[in-house]
């Protein structure tokens, strides 16, 4: 019942650090939050709603009490303290209330000795609901009745858009947005609603402390805010629920918002036993959000010659039921949706909606991997419109360090645009294959299905960018927490607290390395993370944990390093780093009201070459060459392995994964329907640093883990087009739009 | 199909015996005791059913341990595949050259650890739509035997599989095996699934041109389907197969998709075998 040991590992900022949790994770025998245990321990189970929008006329427990082996059967009545709960927005009830907004939503729990008599006892819950019509379709829901009549995102000092149902609404205007060019595309691109499909279910153990608080052991990427979520709601001190970072099998933004927090801990105060919940893996595809499903307008004007005049676009988002991150995520698909151009003249408008479809939130390129599918392929399109080479049209536009965004925001930091372009196009693509090969090595792969009939080859290209860190005036900060003394035999020994989520990103190993830089010693640990012993770290999020981290890090030891050299004492101290302050944008016009709404931008080039069985819709991306805008790489072999992995889960949005619903239900929430790309579907990553050290933050780092994610979706759709000569404004591509069914 | 976790019907906690017979003499006894026994191999259908709690059957019959069902043989011209054979002895030569469109379905299935476990008997007890070992069997005149403490009996494969997940066996009875044609001329199998690897089919085919032309396709029709033609009419063909489809919209894929996929599918499946 301990989170995961994290132990000494070699290297300092800059060197290839091997992670402390590589080798149990390969063996399988790495401790996840689903292998906790404590004695005497209870199994929890959620009560669900099988309808997206629906009154509750009344919740019967009394058959589910008496079951075999059940200790508790808990509903709304049973929250002890403030009923609702949120990320950003306290607009979700911890159990539904007299209605219920997604399919999926939690109604009741039950606690139980065995977790098969806990689910049989859920199932005798009788929850009578009386249907209400679904908002189903994002472009009618400002038309429709409003699912949260107290509009509790309004107020808060976005623009107040009177109409129903509206999340946020966020217009940015810049220059003249009427300005014409000589030429114009436009295009309509949908984006379908992605999982991050953690290979890791939402689950924890929470265990009472006797003492009316409680201790939980949970897989999240932000503890404090769990804690101080949780802690309103079951009418305890903040200090009285300690979260403690359990074994995460991945998060991708999936575990920013609560999934058993809560639920566990009031079963575990009610029945003063510890009680352990674990999603199944259908439970986990309809208990957490996703990534916003998109319809992005664009309109580009250019100039003959190729340069930007004006973009015009028009983001609509659907949230879901709920608010969670939907309220960023809009501002950041404004934000980003005329690409990491020079743009001196652009209207932007950003809705994100309420609807009873799953609720959507933080996913792994939050906003901008929906705006850059649109903008890249608007640049193809400008660029075939032109007669100019798409790679030349980019680098013709790129953004530069000095330059203005759309926000008005001037790009203080470093963004060498033309410089990723310049070395992404600069790398050489394999020779085609020789025909026969192996039909592994075609589309369609082990299906079998074709020799090479069919079978096109196409070269994409693509540029993202994207935010670094929480924005628009977040007072955004990482505690870290030191305590140094010397050994008997005269060594430097530290240990080191801060609570930043390891999450699988390696931020265990940037820690340890950033101290072992500042303290010059290896003798380093760093302590489990907790609420308990050190201040918040902030979410492990927005590509801002690396940066974060070691700057609260390099802080504390600098710190301590100085007193302890004046005193010659054990030290034990904590600081709280912050990044430089943002401001927000202006509700009316989207301009920036003081220096910045983003702390920093990080961008990224890929190639992509792919082949397209023409004939059958069937893909195989052959190779994909991408450079990345990183500031400084902590930990070079990590880098590459955030780059392998966002760009693997970007093509697994351009090809393959969708949830899918009807009528705002999931139908494909398993890993047989919803799929993730194999070692068949992703190709080798020729990845190269730029290493452009970034001036206000520690070390020169960028985030790493978002922009590979951004660019790839768009890239491996571009490689499509070529393919095919198809506009495939939808992801994921289906085989039919290949096809031209 | 809406989640099973969140709609299912009520079910009640209750034990399944698990019956382990160590010869098919014995698994017939205790199938005629139990006819509600479900038998069990591989586990890769049954237990997916089991653990999603889709159905949860009083007796489980495990067939794993009765060494009759395992392995193959040449009989009279024919192949004899036993029920247990698992797709990865499927692909092992020299099987493979004599069914060389199961050993290319068996690729198909799974990772190899499903491949491992998975049995051609256990395929066609499910008799799904989407059984990838099925068309490659229908293509090769595949005829099913039936045991029971009755006796046996022999059904062709078209005529075993009745409806989508329901086959033609008695309670009593159990899967022995399958006779099968080996190829004398050429075939092929193709699978379309919505990735590279590891995938349920969106739409299959089977061909063989051996003195005739056998087609069968998956997934695009409530039961896997042959389809004849002569050699001297194979350019009707992909529209024939098309025809004699009738796919649905699910999850995987469209149905007007599915029969373009099989036009596609038979035109490059002729080519291979009549080359």
């Amino acid at each position: 019942m301990s989170a995961p040991a994290r132990e000494v590992v070699l290297g300092r900022i800059g060197e290839v650090s091997r992670r402390s949790d590589a080798v149990p994770k390969v063996t399988g025998e790495f401790a996840y939050s689903s292998d906790l245990h404590a004695a005497g321990m209870l199994w929890g189970h959620t009560v669900r709603s099988p309808q997206a929008h629906a009154r509750i006329v009344g919740i019967d427990t009394s058959r589910a009490l008496t079951m075999p082996g059940v200790h508790a059967v808990l509903t709304h009545d049973d929250v002890p303290g403030e009923k609702l709960y949120g990320l950003e927005f306290r607009d979700q009830p911890v159990l539904a209330i007299d209605r219920v907004r997604y399919f999926g939503e939690p109604v009741a729990l039950v606690a139980a000795e065995h977790p098969e008599q806990a689910r049989r006892a859920a199932e005798q819950v009788r929850v009578e609901y009386e249907l209400l019509e679904p908002i189903v379709d994002p472009e009618r829901a400002t038309e429709q009745a409003p699912l949260h009549p107290d509009r509790p995102t309004m107020g808060r000092g976005y623009r107040d858009d009177e109409r129903p149902n509206v999340v946020r609404s966020l217009v940015i205007r810049h220059g003249d947005p009427d300005a014409r060019g000589d030429v114009s595309v436009s295009g309509v691109y949908d984006v379908g609603i992605q999982d991050q499909a953690f290979l890791g279910p939402e689950s924890g153990l929470a265990v009472p402390d006797g003492e009316g608080g409680v201790d939980v052991y949970v897989a999240t990427q932000w503890l404090h805010v769990d804690r101080d979520q949780g802690a309103p709601c079951l009418g305890v001190a903040p200090g009285q629920v300690r979260i403690r970072l359990a074994g995460v099998g991945g998060a991708f933004g999936g575990r920013e918002d609560l999934s058993m927090q809560i639920h566990g801990s009031m079963l575990a105060l009610h029945t003063n036993r510890p009680v352990k919940i674990v999603y199944s893996r259908e439970e986990s595809f309809v208990g957490h959000i996703h990534r916003h499903p998109a319809r992005i307008l664009s309109e580009h004007r250019a100039t003959r010659e190729g340069r930007l005049v004006c973009v015009r676009v028009r983001v609509l988002l659907d949230g879901g039921a709920y608010a969670s991150s939907s309220t960023a995520v809009t501002s950041n698909a404004a934000s980003f949706a005329c690409g990491p151009y020079k743009v001196d003249n652009a209207l932007v408008e950003s809705l994100c909606v309420y609807t009873n479809n799953p609720p959507c939130g933080a996913m792994r390129g939050f906003g901008a991997v929906q705006s850059c599918f649109a903008h890249e392929a608007q640049m193809d399109k400008l660029a075939a419109a032109l007669d100019i080479d798409p790679v030349e049209l980019r680098l013709l536009n790129a953004l530069e360090s000095g330059d203005v965004m759309p926000t008005g925001q001037v790009i203080a930091g470093k963004l060498p645009v033309a410089e990723v372009i310049r070395r992404c196009a600069a790398l050489t693509p394999p020779e085609p294959e020789e025909l026969p090969r192996d039909p592994l090595r075609l589309p369609g792969g082990s299906g079998n299905t074709t020799r090479g009939e069919g079978v096109r080859r196409g070269v994409g290209f693509a540029v993202g960018f994207k935010n670094i860190g929480y924005s628009e005036g977040f007072d955004d900060y990482t505690a870290a927490r030191v305590r140094l003394h010397r050994t008997a035999d005269g060594e430097l020994s530290a240990e080191v607290h801060c609570a930043a989520a390891e999450v699988g990103q390696g931020v265990a190993n940037v820690i340890l390395q950033t101290a072992r830089t500042e303290l010059e010693t290896e003798d380093v640990v760093l302590a489990a993370a907790t609420t308990s012993a050190v201040g918040s770290a902030g979410s492990a999020s927005a590509s801002r944990m690396t940066w974060m981290a070691a700057g609260a890090v390099q802080l504390a030891c600098r710190d301590a390093l100085a007193e302890h050299r004046r005193t010659g004492s054990d030290v034990d101290l904590e600081r709280t780093y912050r990044h430089p302050r943002t401001t927000p944008l202006d509700p009316e016009t989207g301009q920036v009201t003081g220096e910045r709404a983003h702390v920093a931008y990080a961008c990224a080039a890929m190639r992509v070459v792919a082949e397209v069985d023409v004939e059958l819709g069937l893909t195989r991306v052959v190779w994909i060459g991408t450079v990345q805008d990183v500031g400084r790489a902590v930990n070079p072999s990590a880098v590459e392995g955030q780059i392998e992995g966002g760009t693997a889960q970007g093509l697994g949005l351009a090809l393959m994964e969708e949830i899918q619903t009807r009528d705002g239900l999931i139908t494909n929430a398993s890993f047989t329907d919803y799929l993730i790309p194999t070692t068949l579907d992703m190709p080798p990553v020729a990845s190269e640093l730029v290493e452009d050290a970034e001036p206000d933050a520690p070390y020169g780092v960028k985030g790493v883990g978002e922009p590979p994610t951004v660019v790839s979706t768009a890239a491996v759709v571009s490689a499509l087009r070529a393919a095919t000569g198809r506009e495939l404004a939808r992801v994921p591509v289906r085989p039919d739009d290949i096809v031209g069914l | 199909m809406r989640p099973s976790i969140l709609s299912r019907p009520p079910s009640t906690l209750r034990a399944v015996d698990v019956l382990s017979p160590r010869s098919l003499e014995a698994a017939l006894l205790l199938k005629a005791e139990r006819p509600d026994a479900v038998p069990i191999q591989g586990g890769t259908d049954v237990m997916v059913e089991l653990n999603f709690d889709r159905g949860r059957p009083p007796t489980l019959l495990n067939l794993n341990e009765v060494e009759e069902l395992r392995g193959w043989s040449r009989e009279n011209g024919t192949v004899w595949l036993g029920a247990g054979l698992t797709y990865t002895e499927a692909m092992e030569p020299p099987l493979s050259e004599l069914l060389p469109a199961l050993a290319e379905a068996s690729r198909t299935v799974g990772g190899p650890q499903i491949r491992n476990r998975g049995t051609i008997g256990g395929n066609l007890g499910t008799a799904s739509p989407a059984g990838d070992a099925i068309p490659p069997l229908l293509v090769g005149d595949a005829q099913v035997k039936l045991v029971s403490l009755r006796g046996e009996r022999v059904v062709p494969l078209h005529e075993f599989i009745v409806g989508p997940k329901r086959n033609a066996m008695s309670d009593d009875e159990l899967i022995a095996g399958v006779h099968v044609k080996p190829v004398s001329g050429r075939e092929t199998f193709m699978k379309i699934g919505p990735r590279n690897a590891m995938v349920i089919s969106v739409v299959s085919l089977a061909l063989r041109v051996d003195g005739d032309v056998h087609a069968a396709f998956g997934s695009a029709g409530p039961v896997p389907t042959l389809v004849r033609a002569s050699t001297d009419d194979v350019h009707t063909l992909p529209e024939r197969v098309a025809d004699a489809a009738s796919p649905i919209d699910d999850v995987r894929g469209t149905a007007e998709y599915r029969r373009h996929a099989l036009r596609v599918l038979t035109k490059r499946a002729l080519e291979r075998c009549l080359a």
